[in-house]
Parts: structure tokens; sequence; C-alpha cells
């Protein structure tokens, strides 16, 4: 395919709003097709895409194309799919971008094997190879141990992002883009795996993805109750919300929800407190964009001492009141 | 019921850091003689799940698990039979070494072919060396059925598959027609241990092993693949953190969040 042209962007519209993994993915490519002097377009599918079309183009995207269904309110590979093929068929680009979320992670590996591809997931940095014009994806390998850069000759090249990995451009509603209508008569005896029901798990409070302070607690806080108590009065002195690295979750002591890391969430807030938890290469995945991240561990010898700033090593039942209380008389 | 589970013996991703090397110039890492492999962790989760499913009706439904690799050692490949699985085929050939998601998809996939029967098919989200994600979607693209990814429970009822799905904020719970595709994430609970009675059992089976041309392929490995590998690297940690230390840990901690107003993050 040597006429592919341009970069598109499979965008997710989140409570009726461009989602922020699209505007970081048309901010990443932006940036690529700004190298290649080649178009950055955009395709946005929903039920209903409203001003998510106008937030893309402030986004960074020259064209934007809308595919509305009532049959596409929830994600279903198949029906999704029918509009990702045809949008990668005729619009035939040279790269396709998608979020590492439910969606991309789910939707990318498909799209790309009915294109005869293979998908670069989870990037972490994407960059031109001047010579060869091809899309350089670097992406973390052996559980964020070591990383790894690909290529491929074969276009598309398809890539998806990690979350909070790349910046999107300051929303320019000046900025000049064309949206038109991106039509597909979607086959409904096609999708195969339906949605019976959507069920959502949300924690109260802050939402951790938001949080400007991250409370996060491991293996080591031995039980659900450290959760419900020393840690989320700390993030609630902070205003912030509590996380987990994976242990906490797989023993059922706190919602899956919260897990931060390669397979959880991942954020990026300004303070990041870890608490019993030994930092290992799979959890930092998902919190070493943090801004400021603070240790507390028995175990001096734990590899969250090689990832933070700042940190105490000793028992967090005898640490974290006395932290939690001066930090109170700090902040009030 | 006909299940396949695809399994992959990797590194041990628990192993200490430490051990991790890396062989630069080859773009590969070094396997360490110290850490023993295991089955990759999620696929373990998705012979639970198969497991699971086969507890309703011992009788009525049979497990095969499929591993590809070069080298493989037998007490390892062979845990998912001591944990309850019925056969197991190996895709064993250097041909094999050295594939991306794209070839090693392509091979699961023929063999499931060979294999023949099948109704649902289970693979782990993602397995724990290149983390990739891909291989289970792409066997059920190019199988040509529906794919669920990420689950935490499936079940089997009026001759559809349920599946409840994890998602950012919580779960969907989806029905798909069968034949079907599911990848299985840690959120399904812990895979069962190996029984004493299973290990003696799995020691006495000989797996089925398959070369290229018995799934009818002429490229496998590294002359399938579809991307490259320019570069593998391991960045370099700065690690300067700053140890807060006082003969009384409250003290400490109360300097740890001085430190932190200093910092001007709190």
């Amino acid at each position: 395919m040597a006429d592919n042209k341009g970069i598109l962007v499979v965008g997710e519209i989140a409570e009726g709003k461009l989602a922020p993994i699209t505007a970081e993915a048309l901010g990443a490519g932006r940036r690529l097709a700004d190298e290649l002097k080649e178009e950055l377009s955009c395709i946005l599918i929903g039920d209903k895409v409203g001003d998510a079309a106008k937030a893309a183009v402030a986004a960074g995207a020259d064209k934007v194309y809308t595919t509305e269904d009532a049959a596409l309110k929830d994600y279903e590979n198949d029906a999704y799919m029918q509009v990702a093929e045809k949008a990668a068929r005729d619009l035939a680009p040279r790269i396709i971008l998608l979020g590492q979320t439910s969606i991309g992670r789910d939707l990318a590996p498909r799209l790309a094997f009915r294109l005869g591809v293979s998908a670069v997931m989870d990037c972490l940095e994407l960059a031109i190879d001047g010579a060869t014009r091809q899309l350089l994806c670097t992406r973390p390998v052996y559980g964020g141990n070591a990383k790894a850069t690909f290529s491929s000759e074969a276009l598309p090249q398809i890539a998806t992002i990690r979350q909070k990995a790349m910046s999107p451009l300051a929303p320019d509603a000046g900025r000049q883009g064309q949206i038109a209508a991106f039509p597909v008569t979607l086959d409904a005896s096609k999708v195969r795996a339906k949605v019976l029901e959507t069920v959502k798990e949300e924690v109260a409070g802050v939402k951790l993805e938001d949080a400007g302070a991250v409370v996060a607690g491991g293996r080591g806080m031995g039980g659900p109750e450290p959760f419900t108590k020393e840690l989320a009065e700390l993030a609630k002195i902070l205003k912030g919300a509590v996380g987990a690295s994976r242990p906490p979750c797989d023993n059922k002591w706190v919602p899956d929800t919260i897990q931060i890391g390669l397979t959880g969430k991942i954020i990026a807030p300004e303070l990041y407190i870890a608490v019993a938890l030994s930092g290992s290469s799979q959890h930092m995945s998902g919190c070493s964009g943090s801004k400021c991240i603070v240790a507390i561990n028995k175990d001096a010898e734990a590899n969250i001492f090689k990832e933070a700033r700042v940190g105490v090593v000793g028992d967090w039942k005898v640490i974290l009141p006395a932290f939690t209380q001066r930090i109170k008389e700090l902040t009030q | 019921m006909n299940m396949i589970v695809c399994c992959k013996q990797v590194l041990d991703p628990e192993a200490a850091p430490a051990t991790f090397k890396l062989d630069a110039a080859n773009n590969r890492m070094v396997q360490p003689p110290e850490v023993k492999p295991v089955i990759n962790p999620y696929d373990e989760q998705a012979v639970e799940a198969a497991l699971r499913i086969k507890d309703t009706d011992k009788a009525a439904h049979k497990i095969t698990v499929i591993t590809l690799g070069n080298n493989l050692i037998r007490d390892v490949v062979k845990k998912p039979l001591s944990m309850g699985a019925d056969e197991l085929i190996l895709l064993e050939d250097a041909a094999f070494e050295g594939g991306d998601g794209f070839a090693v998809a392509t091979a699961l996939a023929a063999a499931i072919k060979k294999v023949g029967q099948f109704d649902l098919i289970f693979c782990g989200r993602q397995e724990s060396e290149w983390d990739d994600g891909q291989v289970g979607s792409g066997i059920a693209e190019i199988l040509g059925i529906p794919s669920v990814t990420v689950a935490k429970k499936v079940e089997v009822a009026d001759g559809k598959v349920k599946v409840e799905r994890v998602t950012a904020d919580g779960f969907q719970k989806l029905e798909a027609s069968m034949p079907c595709l599911i990848t299985v994430s840690n959120e399904l609970g812990e895979a069962r241990y190996a029984t004493l009675k299973g290990i003696m059992a799995a020691s006495k089976k000989q797996p089925i092993i398959w070369k290229p041309a018995d799934i009818g392929l002429d490229k496998v490995g590294a002359a399938a693949r579809k991307t490259k590998v320019v570069k593998l690297f391991q960045p370099v940690k700065e690690g300067k953190c700053e140890i807060i230390s006082d003969d009384d840990l409250k003290v400490a901690a109360a300097k740890l969040a001085d430190k932190l107003r200093e910092y001007k993050v709190i």
C-alpha cells in the first residue's frame, strides 16, 4: 500500500466529550503529521458525536470524520470494526493511532490483523524515521524492565498510546478544520458479541485519574481496613484519592478499579504516596509519570526507593499517623 | 464442549529485577540460569477459566492446551495438565523463536484449525515478556470468530457464552455466540494449585509435538514477523531517593511531611 498517506486517530468520546486520551493522540499525531507534511484526521464513532468533533479540530485535527448510529452507543468490537475497517480502507492512512484503553486495546489488534499487519501496543514515544518515513514506536517490555522500539514496513502502521504519556496541544478554538460525516451501513447480523449491561463501580470521592494527590497501598497494608481508614484519611486531607498495587486487588481488599499499574489505571498526579508497596516495574508503569513519588516501606531494598524522590524506611503503622498529623497541620 | 487454552512459557515476572539482563546486540533478553521459567500468569488464569467450566460437568468438557516455543521445560509446560487440563500440544521448534504477535497468532491459529473441534478458546490478556496483548484478538480474527478481551468471569448457558469484561470504571456483561475467543485478566481470581494426583497424572501424559510443517506453515517465528525490533534497551534509573531518618520514626514521618511542603507539593 505505497499510496497510504496521512495519520488517522481513532478517537473516543467520554461522557459526551472528546476523551483526554484522544486529545493526547491528536497532540502526538499533529507532531508526526507536521514532520511528514501530511494530514492529521480523526474519526469519532458513537451514537452522538456532538461537540467532540469541534474539540478534535481544536486539539489538532485537519479533518474530523463522524460516524453516528444508535447501534454504536456501547463499544462492541464487531460493530466498531465495521467502521474502523472502512475508514482504514477508504482513507488509506499511513499511520493509525488509538488509545491504550478498554476500547483501543480491544480494537487495535483486530483491526491490524484484518488489514494484514501487526499493531504496536501501549507506546510511550512515537517518532518518524526521516529516511524511511516509518513510524518508530517505543514501548515498555518485560513489565517495564526494558523498552523496545519497533517499526514495520507494512502499512498502515497501527499503534496504541499509553494514557498520559503524550501531551495534548493547548485547545485552540480558532483552528480551522473540516468536519464531515462518514456514514457506514452497519450490519447488525455481524455483531456476535453483544453488550447486555454496563456496570459502573465508581469509588466515591475524587476520581483516581483526576486526583492531584494519590495515596496508594500495597501488599504490606495487610488487609482491607487500612485502605478505608489510614489511607483514606490521608487522601481526604490531600483532597486526593486512594489507589492500590495489584496484590490488594487480587486479595479483594479493595475494588479492582483502583488498581494502578500496567494492567490497571495509568495516572500522573502531582504527588504519589506509596505505602507498603514494593514498586515492581509493572506497578511503576502506572504511576512513574507522577511529579513527586514518596515512599514509605520497611524494606530499604524495595524497588520503590529507586523510583521515589523522598521516603522513610520503617513500619507504616508507626509512620503514617505521625505523617498524616503533620500534613494536617501544614495544610490547615 | 471443546475448549482450547493457549499458554506461553515465560521468564518468571516475579523474578528480582536485578536478574534481568539484556542481550542488546541481538535485541533479546538473556534467560538468567538461576530463574526458572513459568507459565505466563494470565495464561494460568485462562486455564482456570476453562477449568471452572469443566468443573460443571467433567465428562462433557475437554481442555486442550497449546504452547508455542522452543526448548520448552516439560514440568513447566505440563502445569496446566496437572491443574486438570486433558491434553497438551507443543508447537516446539527452533523456527518458532523470535516471532512477534502476528507470527505467534498465525501459528497458534493454524494449530487450532488442525485441532478442528473448538467451542471456546482462552488466552491470557497479555504475556509478561513483551506485554503485547494482541495474540488473542489476532487468533480470533484469523479464525473469523468473535472475541471478548480482558474477562473476569466466563459462563456458558443456552449455547452462548456470557462474559464479564473489565473496563476502566467497572465491567460490562456481554453475550457471544460460540465458537468465541476470550482473553482472561487477573480479576478472574487466582488459578488453582496443581494437586499431587494431578501432578502424577500429568507426568504420565506425553505432549503431542507439532513442527511448522505439521500445521502447514512455511514461515513461522522471526521469518513471519510483521514488525521489527529496532532496538531493545534498559532505561537508566537515576535512583536518588532522599531517605529521611531519625531515631524516632514518628519524627522522621513529620520531617517527611515538612519535606513535601519544601517541595511545594502540599
